[in-house]
């Protein structure tokens, strides 16, 4: 089967900086792919490279089998949601959204009705003779879908376009981004530097760091099988165990994460068998309905969450985290 | 207590912000009132009046007859001949300043940014009157204009062109070539700046959104680009437009002895001492300053501000 967006080898260098360093990639058609990473780890870049504002330095690019290296932006079926949404100031809404059907030559009525159908698809109907000025961040953000959308384009690329919106809307977001990736079918590449947003969201993520695809899978795969500690560390804040540490308790003799939720609190009483650590809790977070419990164990830094409600701690007092040999996940030192 | 000491006159004015305002702006305000719209309220009045033929005396009554002067045959000739000017500079000004504020506002940075700023600053730093005159030397029949064509074996093109009627003449600093030639380097500056003001602000992604939407350069150009530095253009224009009508030294040392209305205003209100027809000259320039933003406003040239 063909992949909607395939790269082979592709580098992009800005003089020394390697910003996108020797990465192969394939998203199949009809896939929602988040490619997540801290900021300058490449991540953006590439979907630069695929939307055609930047051109690999080395390496190739495919979009629906068709080599994208040298065609420049106008000539590649795909569109983008930018950042900063990026519409037009100086047109109405519905010239906005328009826009696309307008260079391509349509006429004025078909692509009125055209942008009328992908404002009522974002839910924002009747918007078409207001300014980009007069909307809010959230309805920005909805007209720049449609505007892109209205493209019927085969490969939707979305650059963090919920990174400005608030935490309520942005939820909405999610789910409606998701709803309507499924209504459509055209394939989303999604860049975001929030963990949350892609596991939530995507069928498969890419971690970046570096310039480099670290790791790549389904996001339970990610989440529960970190393979080297940056992803670990990125990716949820798991707990990051040294060999010996691992080895004590009975674990590989290599980096390990184990995850906050994996680990039991009890009272501490007697010595600890492996697989288990005491320590003083440093600190207690409330987050709702999970407590996260910090404590200091074998000189480790190591983090619980439990259910709140489910034990009543105080800072200073002594517990024991116990956790299943097998939660113990080996990785890299990377 | 606290008041006493230094500060004291901030305090005061921290409880009267209105009073501080009033403070700042009552400078200004007395300027502009008084001296600015006070002497321009002046002018129009002069131009009411009119000068009686047989005494040369200014004649203190209400009349249009002044005003009617203007659409003498020789009067309106000056008028279109410097309206026409100002047109064709502010043209050619715009269509100089564009790429070259494209340049500076997209891809110049650092050093390349100063010397762009140098280079485009530098010549209003140095007096008017020399750079003129040095184009007086650059466009006469000997001067290097002449030498370079001559090496090129270009001055049968040079004499063609010098050939056409009206615009051409004996040398290109006696023509209205050589008038526009200095004009439009003389007024450049004023319609790079503004035009690269507005082309900073367009933010690049603007551009890309765009291009992402499928529109070719041209596209993006016409759809996007312009329209958003038009308010720069047209700050430019008005520029160029409005100092080009009124210059009097520059077509009185490059260019054919036909007067623009600057020179006639000045030869009305020395020699020939008629302060009303002078005045009435001077609303004209005014007056299509009116009408010009008065359109650019219905195109939409200020929406995007």
């Amino acid at each position: 089967m063909t992949s909607a967006v395939r790269f082979q080898n592709v580098s992009r260098h800005f003089g020394a900086v390697r910003a996108v360093d020797n990465v192969s990639l394939a998203i199949a058609p009809g896939e929602f792919f988040a490619m997540l990473g801290p900021s300058g780890s490449g991540k953006t870049t590439c979907l630069r490279l695929i939307a055609g504002f930047e051109q690999p330095t080395a390496g190739h690019i495919e979009i629906f089998g068709d080599t994208a290296e040298g065609l420049p932006p106008y000539r590649r079926s795909v569109n983008t949601v930018f950042q900063d949404y990026a519409l037009f100031p100086h047109m109405t809404v519905g010239e906005n959204v328009a826009y696309g059907l307008m260079i391509k030559g349509v006429a004025r009525a078909e692509r009125e009705a055209r942008a009328k159908q992908a404002l009522a698809l974002i839910k924002l109907p009747g918007f078409e003779t207001r300014r980009p000025g007069q909307l809010s961040g959230g309805q920005r953000q909805r007209v720049a879908l449609a505007r892109a959308l209205v493209n019927e384009p085969k490969v939707l690329l979305l650059d963090e376009p919920l990174g400005a919106l608030d935490l309520k809307l942005r939820e909405q977001m999610q789910e409606e981004l998701r709803a309507l990736q499924h209504q459509l079918g055209i394939t989303f590449v999604f860049v975001t530097h929030d963990q949350g947003e892609a596991l939530s969201m995507a069928d498969r993520v890419a971690i970046f760091n570096e310039g480099k695809i670290v790791q790549d899978g389904t996001p339970a795969d990610i989440y529960e099988r970190p393979r080297s500690r940056f992803v670990a560390d990125f990716v949820g804040s798991s707990n990051v165990m040294g060999p010996d540490f691992a080895q004590r308790h009975g674990g590989p003799a290599s980096w390990v994460s184990l995850r906050p939720e994996a680990i039991r609190v009890s009272a501490a009483a007697g010595i600890a068998a492996p697989g288990s650590a005491d320590g003083q809790v440093i600190g207690l977070h409330y987050q709702g309905a999970l407590t996260r419990v910090v404590i200091i164990a074998e000189g480790t830094r190591l983090i619980a969450a439990v259910p709140s409600g489910s034990v009543s701690l105080h800072e200073g007092d002594r517990v024991r985290f116990t956790w299943d040999r097998t939660a113990l996940v080996a990785m890299a030192d990377e | 207590m606290m008041a006493a000491r230094a500060g004291t006159v901030s305090d005061f004015f921290f409880r009267r912000p209105g009073l501080l305002t009033l403070a700042l702006l009552a400078p200004p305000l007395l300027w502009i009132g008084v001296v600015y719209v006070g002497s321009l309220f002046a002018l129009l009045l002069q131009s009411f009046y009119h000068l009686d033929d047989f005494s040369g005396l200014v004649v203190h009554e209400f009349t249009l007859s002044t005003y009617a002067q203007l659409a003498a045959p020789a009067n309106l000739a000056i008028i279109t001949r410097t309206v026409t000017m100002a047109a064709v500079v502010t043209i050619a000004a715009a269509i100089l300043a564009f790429p070259i504020a494209y340049y500076a506002a997209r891809y110049a940075k650092g050093p390349m940014k100063a010397l762009f700023y140098l280079a485009v600053m530098m010549p209003l730093w140095s007096s008017y009157l020399v750079k003129v005159y040095a184009w007086k030397l650059i466009l006469a029949k000997e001067g290097i204009l002449g030498w370079l064509a001559a090496q090129l074996h270009l001055t049968p093109a040079l004499n063609a062109l010098l050939a056409t009627p009206v615009i051409g003449g004996p040398s290109l600093s006696i023509s209205y070539i050589g008038t526009f030639l200095v004009f439009t380097y003389i007024w450049l500056p004023y319609m790079i700046l503004p035009i690269q003001a507005a082309l900073e602000r367009v933010p690049k992604t603007l551009i890309e959104a765009a291009a992402d939407l499928g529109a070719h350069p041209g596209q993006t150009f016409r759809t996007v680009l312009l329209p958003l530095a038009l308010p720069g253009v047209v700050a430019g224009s008005i520029f160029t437009f409005s100092l080009t009508l009124g210059d009097y030294i520059i077509p009185a040392i490059v260019g054919n002895s036909r007067p623009f209305i600057g020179q006639t205003v000045y030869a009305l209100q020395g020699t020939a001492g008629d302060i009303p027809l002078a005045a009435a000259f001077t609303v004209v320039p005014m007056a299509i300053m009116a009408v010009y933003l008065t359109i650019a406003k219905q195109l939409g040239a200020f929406d995007a501000l």
